[in-house]
């Protein structure tokens, strides 16, 4: 893994994109390592009686998409401070999801490299239906001990 | 209009009332579990031999393993004014690593009641903020979710 540097970014650089498909078999998957058994995402019939269009992908997953986009970009020493997202609209399984971003500030606290970006999730149309922010602290280059 | 708020006392009075505590350990099995399921391959949260050798000296579970450590149920069930219901959002605040061994507390409590106008008519919007703390009592991370409950039906477009 590619370590990122406070140094290396700039306001307006893109946060490396993920391509993400979810399966039906990965909705099951995420149910049972996450304890989320709720039916609308993994019994279609369950899913239609309740007005959906068929299973939907669980919120939580669309959110660990979106944490991982963030934790590969950053590299191991970099640290997640903050993951908010908000979700706009249902997603459904096989399609082709991408999750991407743009860092929008950057500034050292307390002697720490701290990045914000948005993100998000896009459907297979192109339609962010998952927006979110994150913050995050990387390595510095530069930095003196004192 | 001064119409009545939806917001009675009887739900102001789960305002800040925690969940009974559950402790759960972060087994090495369920984090990798966890990350196989979300499709990440980052070595830092599956593989020992890297993650020994990276920043932690252990695995660490990904940033969302969290959702997996389930709050307890509220000590009285929350009386919802509306029957349709949506999951409106998350913000995660991270201040300590997730290790592998660790031993994490889960509390949660509704901390905010919003009334809103919208394309769903009265909307309540209810924020939830569950709290983790390690072993060490130090505060790990939090998460805030929103929750929305709606009186009109969604309309298929």
């Amino acid at each position: 893994m590619t370590q990122l540097y406070y140094e290396d970014v700039n306001v307006g650089d893109d946060v490396s994109p993920l391509s993400k498909n979810a399966t039906s078999q990965q909705l099951v998957k995420y149910a049972g390592a996450s304890g989320d058994y709720y039916q609308i995402h993994y019994d279609d019939g369950f899913a239609r009686n309740n007005g959906l269009p068929g299973i939907i992908i669980h919120g939580a997953l669309k959110n660990a998409f979106l944490g991982q986009l963030v934790t590969d970009w950053m590299g191991p020493h970099g640290q997640l401070k903050k993951l908010s997202v908000s979700y706009r609209a249902m997603d459904i399984p096989n399609e082709d999801l991408v999750c991407s971003g743009t860092v929008t500030d950057k500034r050292v606290e307390d002697g720490v490299g701290i990045v914000e970006c948005e993100i998000a999730l896009h459907n297979g149309a192109g339609k962010a239906t998952t927006p979110g922010k994150a913050i995050v602290s990387l390595p510095m280059w530069g930095r003196t001990k004192q | 209009m001064p119409d009545e708020s939806v917001i009675s006392n009887e739900m102001r009075a789960h305002l800040d009332v925690e969940s009974d505590p559950i402790t759960y350990d972060v087994e090495k099995g369920a984090v990798i579990k966890f990350a196989q399921a979300i499709g990440d391959s980052n070595p830092l949260f599956q593989d020992e031999t890297a993650a020994r050798n990276g920043p932690y000296g252990v695995i660490v579970a990904p940033p969302t393993f969290l959702r997996s450590l389930i709050a307890g149920e509220a000590k009285s069930e929350f009386p919802r004014p509306f029957p349709n219901n949506l999951d409106g959002g998350s913000e995660y605040e991270f201040f300590q690593p997730i290790r592998v061994g660790d031993r994490i507390t889960v509390t949660k409590a509704i901390v905010e009641l919003t009334e809103r106008q919208g394309r769903l008519g009265t909307m309540l919007f209810t924020t939830a903020e569950t709290r983790y703390v390690n072993q060490l009592g130090q505060l790990a991370a939090t998460q805030r979710t929103t929750g929305i409950s709606y009186a009109t039906p969604v309309e298929e477009e």
